[in-house]
C-alpha cells in the first residue's frame, strides 16, 4: 500500500516537472520568437542593430504594444474586442484636432469613449450577448465618428504629445523603455495585485468567481474600461508620432492586437494572458512588420502574408509543445 | 412495505425535529424549501437544519435534489417559497456573500478554482480580506497551512497552477480552501462528494480531519454516494428522495440495508448476479482480443460477443490505456490488437471526455450514430429526436425536453445520455472506463440491468471499474498491475480477496 503512494508520488512529481518545463519554455516563446527576428534582421543587415536603427524600426511599436494590451484585458475576460482599431483611428482623429484646439473637451470625449467601452462590458456581461458581435458593430460606429470628426486627413498633434513621443533618451531607444515599462506596469497591475487576480479568475472560471461573492459585471466594467483606456494611450501614441490624422489610420490594429496577444502567449478563452508577453508579441510584430522584410527585398504586397507565416510558425511551435505537455 | 415503512419514518422525522435542539440554536434552517426548474420540481417543501457540533450526513440518488438543497443553504440558489434562517435570524436576502459572513461555506461537487490561476491566487477568490502589501505571502501561507493541516503529505506548492494539478489534488485544494478562515466566521462547511476524486489514504485524511472540526464544535453536511461513509462519518443521516427528505435519523439507527431501502433503490442487487450466472458459451464468435504493450509473458484478453469483462486492479495500472488501444484498434490496425466489430467508449471523466457542453441531450446522444441519421447530406432532426425519445424511455433519462442543455441534467443524468449514445449506436463493442464513479446506486442498478440485457442480445461489454461490487455483474476478470494482465479470473473464482491479492501481489 504505501509502496504503492509512494510510486504514484514520484509519477507525479515527475509529472508535473515535465509540467513546469513545457510552461517555462511556452512562456520563452515570444522571447525566442523576438530574439529570432532581431538575429534575422542583424544578419541582414548589422548596422540595423543600433540606436538609431531600433528607434526607426520600432517607430510604431509603442502604439501597437498599447493596443495589444487593451486587447488583452478583453480576452483576459473570454472576450474579443474587434472594434480595437477603429477606436484607436476615432481616438487619433479627437487627438488631432479637439484636443489640441479645445484641450477641455477633448479630454472630455476621450474620458466619455472609455465610459462607452465600460457601458460595453456591462451590457455584454448583464445581457449574455456574443462580444464579437457587439464591438463588430462598434467598430462601424468608431469609424463613422471618426470621419465625422476629420472627414478627410489632416489635423496636428498637441505639441506637448509631439514632444514626449520625440524623446532620445541616452543609451536605449524610447520605443524599447516604453515597451518595458508598459509590460512591467501591466504585469504588477494585472499579474500580482489582488484584484488582478480577480479580474483574470473572471476569465478562469467565471461561475466559481461569481460564487465567492464576486460581482461579474464589475470585473468585465473594469476590464473593458482598461481596454478603452490603453485603446486612447494607443491612438495619442500614434498621432504622436505621425502627427496628423486620418480616420482609417487604426483600422489594421484590431488583427494585430489580437495577433500580438496571442503570439505573446495569450489564450482566447480561459483567462491565460500574459502582458509582458503581449508587449513582446507586440514588438515581434511591429519589427517583423516592414524593416525585416524589406531588408529581405520582399515585395510590400508579399509582407502582409509572411507576417501571417511567422504567427503560424510561432504558433504552430506552441501546440506542439503543449502537445508535449499531455 | 417500503411505503408503509416511508411513512413511518416522516412520523418520526417531525418527533425528531422536536427532539433536536429549538431553533435558535441551528446554524441553518430550511422551512418548507420549494424549487422548481421549469417543469421539474426539484425540491418538494423541505425541512432540513443543522446544530452546532455535528456532522449531518445526506444521501439520495442523483437527482434526488441534495444538490439543490446545498446550494440553497451555500446561497447560491434562492428557494421559490419556504423559508431559511441562520444562527436563529430569518434572512430575507440571503446571498452567497451573506452566507460567506455568517460562517458557511461549500465544496462544490463541480471543481470551483480557476484552472489559470495559482493555489494561493485561488484562495484569495475567496477571501475578499487578504489584499494590500503582501497578500501572496499571506495567501500563500494560509493555504499551505490548511493543506498540511488536513492532508500532510500532500505534495503541493502554493505556487503552482491549479491547472496542472491532478483532479485529486485540485480536490484537495478546494477542501482546504474552503477550511481556510480569515475575517469571517466558520461554522459550516458543506462536503458535496468530497472524496469521489480522492484515494483511500487522502479520503481517510479528510474524514478524519472532518471529526476533529467536529469535535471542536463546528459542523459538516457530508454528502456521499459512498454509504459507508456516512454511515461511519456522520452523527445524522437525511436521506432525500424525488426533492423530498424521506428519513431523518441519527447514523447509529441506520445499518446499510436500511440506508439503501430508504433510498429507494436496490431492488434485489442479489438478482444481477443471478442472473449473471448464466450459461455462456465458448464459441461465440470472438470480438476483441488484445495485448497490453508491456506485457511480457503470453497473456492477453480475449472477448466473445455476448461476454461481459471486467478490468479490475488499482486505478490508473494500465486498465484505461488498453480500453484506448482498443478503441483505436477498431478504426486503425494495431500491433497486438484484435477488433472484429464496431467499438463505442463510455468515458469515466464524462466532464472532460464524455459530454459537449453546449450541446442538448438528443445531439449528444446522437453523435455517435450520425451516419443511420442522415437524411441526404444533412442530419435529420426527426431521426435525432426519435433515437433520443427511445433511449430517455429506456434508459430513464428525468427531463421535461430533451432538447434542454445536456447540462441541465443531474449528474447520474447525464452518464446515463452517456450510455444511451453507446447503447444507441451500432457498437457491438462497448468499453466501460469506470463510466459509474459518483452516480449514485439507484441509476448504477438501472445501468447494470441494461449491460446484462444488452450482453444477452450479443454485445460485447469491456468494463474498467474501481468498485469490486461492479465485478459481480461480469463474466470474466482481468486484474492489471503496472500495465500488464497479472491475473485472469472466471466468474466463479471471483473474490474480492483474489483481486486484491494479485493488485498487490509480487506479479513479475
Amino acid at each position: 500500500m504505501t509502496a504503492a503512494s509512494i510510486d504514484t508520488t514520484a509519477r507525479n512529481s515527475a509529472e508535473r516537472g515535465a509540467l513546469a518545463r513545457a510552461r517555462l519554455l511556452r512562456g520563452l516563446l515570444p522571447a525566442l520568437s523576438l530574439a529570432l527576428v532581431l538575429i534575422a534582421i542583424a544578419w541582414l543587415n548589422p548596422r540595423a542593430i543600433s540606436y538609431f536603427g531600433f528607434s526607426l524600426m520600432l517607430n510604431l511599436a509603442i502604439p501597437i504594444a498599447l493596443a495589444t494590451i487593451a486587447q488583452m484585458f478583453v480576452i483576459a475576460g473570454n472576450e474579443l474586442d474587434l472594434s480595437i482599431g477603429t477606436f484607436v483611428g476615432f481616438v487619433g482623429c479627437v487627438t488631432a484636432t479637439w484636443l489640441r484646439d479645445a484641450p477641455l473637451v477633448g479630454v472630455l470625449i476621450l474620458l466619455g469613449s472609455i465610459g462607452v467601452y465600460a457601458l460595453l462590458g456591462a451590457l455584454i456581461q448583464l445581457r449574455n450577448l456574443p462580444s464579437i458581435v457587439v464591438t463588430l458593430g462598434m467598430s462601424f460606429v468608431w469609424q463613422g465618428l471618426a470621419i465625422l470628426v476629420l472627414p478627410k486627413p489632416g489635423g496636428k498633434a498637441p505639441d506637448w504629445l509631439l514632444s514626449i513621443m520625440a524623446l532620445k533618451p541616452p543609451f536605449v531607444p524610447f520605443p524599447i523603455i516604453a515597451a518595458l515599462l508598459i509590460g512591467l506596469i501591466v504585469h504588477f497591475g494585472l499579474m500580482r495585485t489582488s484584484y488582478g487576480v480577480i479580474l483574470r479568475g473572471s476569465g478562469g472560471n467565471p461561475a466559481a468567481l461569481g460564487r465567492a461573492g464576486w460581482s461579474l459585471v464589475k470585473t468585465k466594467i473594469v476590464l473593458f474600461s482598461l481596454a478603452g483606456l490603453f485603446g486612447v494611450l494607443s491612438g495619442m501614441a500614434l498621432i504622436g508620432i505621425t502627427t496628423s490624422a486620418d480616420a482609417n489610420i487604426g483600422n489594421g490594429y484590431t488583427l494585430l492586437a489580437i495577433a500580438g496577444v496571442i503570439l505573446g502567449g495569450g489564450e482566447f478563452v480561459g483567462g491565460r494572458v500574459s502582458p509582458i508577453g503581449a508587449v513582446i508579441g507586440a514588438l515581434t510584430l511591429a519589427l517583423a512588420a516592414s524593416p525585416l522584410l524589406t531588408f529581405m527585398h520582399i515585395p510590400p504586397d508579399w509582407q502582409v502574408a509572411a507576417n501571417g507565416a511567422i504567427l503560424i510558425i510561432v504558433l504552430a511551435a506552441r501546440v506542439l509543445i503543449s502537445r508535449r505537455e499531455r | 412495505m417500503s411505503v408503509a415503512e416511508g411513512n413511518a419514518d416522516i412520523m418520526r422525522l417531525n418527533g425528531a425535529e422536536k427532539h433536536f435542539g429549538a431553533a435558535n440554536t441551528d446554524i441553518v434552517r430550511l422551512d418548507g424549501a420549494e424549487k422548481h426548474f421549469g417543469a421539474v420540481r426539484a425540491l418538494g417543501g423541505v425541512d432540513f437544519h443543522v446544530g452546532p457540533g455535528e456532522c449531518v450526513g445526506l444521501v439520495g440518488h442523483n437527482g434526488a435534489g441534495k444538490s439543490t438543497l446545498m446550494h440553497m443553504v451555500a446561497g447560491t440558489s434562492v428557494p421559490d417559497s419556504g423559508t431559511i434562517g441562520v444562527h436563529g435570524g430569518i434572512e430575507d436576502n440571503y446571498s452567497v456573500s451573506r452566507a460567506q459572513k455568517l460562517g458557511i461555506r461549500c465544496v462544490f461537487q463541480e471543481l470551483s478554482l480557476c484552472p489559470n490561476l495559482s493555489v494561493a491566487e485561488n484562495t484569495r477568490i475567496n477571501h475578499a480580506s487578504l489584499q494590500g502589501f503582501g497578500w501572496r505571502r499571506k495567501a500563500a501561507e494560509l493555504i499551505a497551512g490548511k493543506l498540511d493541516e488536513i492532508f500532510p503529505g500532500h505534495g503541493i506548492s502554493p505556487w503552482d497552477i491549479v491547472g496542472d494539478l491532478s483532479i485529486g489534488r485540485r480536490q484537495m485544494v478546494e477542501v482546504a480552501r474552503a477550511f481556510t478562515v480569515t475575517q469571517d466566521r466558520l461554522d459550516l462547511v458543506i462536503l458535496d462528494e468530497p472524496t469521489s476524486s480522492l484515494d483511500s489514504h487522502t479520503a481517510g485524511q479528510l474524514l478524519a480531519f472532518m471529526r476533529r472540526f467536529v469535535a471542536g464544535g463546528k459542523s459538516c453536511i457530508l454528502i456521499s454516494h459512498v454509504l459507508g461513509e456516512v454511515l461511519r462519518n456522520a452523527d445524522r443521516i437525511v436521506v432525500m428522495r424525488d426533492g423530498k427528505v424521506v428519513v431523518t435519523d441519527a447514523a447509529t439507527a441506520f445499518d446499510r440495508d436500511r440506508l439503501v431501502t430508504a433510498m429507494g433503490g436496490a431492488e434485489a442487487h442479489r438478482k444481477i448476479a443471478a442472473e449473471a450466472a448464466t450459461a455462456k458459451s465458448e464459441t461465440n464468435p470472438l470480438r476483441v482480443r488484445a495485448r497490453p504493450s508491456g506485457q511480457k509473458d503470453g497473456a492477453e484478453l480475449v472477448a466473445r460477443a455476448g461476454e461481459v469483462i471486467g478490468l479490475a486492479g488499482l486505478a490508473g495500472h494500465g486498465q484505461t490505456d488498453l480500453l484506448l488501444a482498443i478503441f483505436a484498434a477498431a478504426s486503425r490496425p494495431r500491433a497486438g490488437v484484435e477488433v472484429t466489430a464496431p467499438v463505442a467508449l463510455v468515458a469515466g471523466d464524462r466532464q472532460s471526455d464524455g459530454i459537449f457542453p453546449q450541446w442538448s441531450i438528443s445531439e449528444n446522444i446522437g453523435i455517435r450514430s450520425l451516419a443511420r441519421l442522415r437524411n441526404g447530406l444533412l442530419i435529420s432532426p426527426r431521426r435525432e429526436a426519435e433515437l433520443a425519445q427511445f433511449w430517455q424511455k429506456k434508459i430513464g433519462i428525468r427531463t421535461p425536453d430533451m432538447n434542454n442543455n445536456i447540462f441541465s441534467l443531474s449528474g447520474g443524468n447525464q452518464q446515463k445520455a452517456l450510455f444511451a449514445r453507446a447503447l444507441g449506436s451500432d457498437a457491438q463493442i462497448v468499453l466501460m472506463d469506470d463510466p459509474m464513479r459518483g452516480v449514485d446506486i439507484g441509476t448504477k442498478l438501472e445501468v447494470y440491468d441494461l449491460v446484462r440485457e444488452e450482453a444477452r442480445n450479443g454485445r460485447t461489454f469491456l468494463w474498467y471499474t474501481t468498485e469490486t461490487e461492479e465485478l459481480d455483474n461480469c463474466d470474466h476478470i482481468y486484474v492489471f498491475k503496472n500495465g500488464r494482465i497479472v491475473a485472469n479470473l472466471g466468474r466463479d473464482e471471483l473474490t474480492e480477496e483474489k483481486i486484491i491479492q494479485s493488485s498487490f501481489g509480487d506479479a513479475a
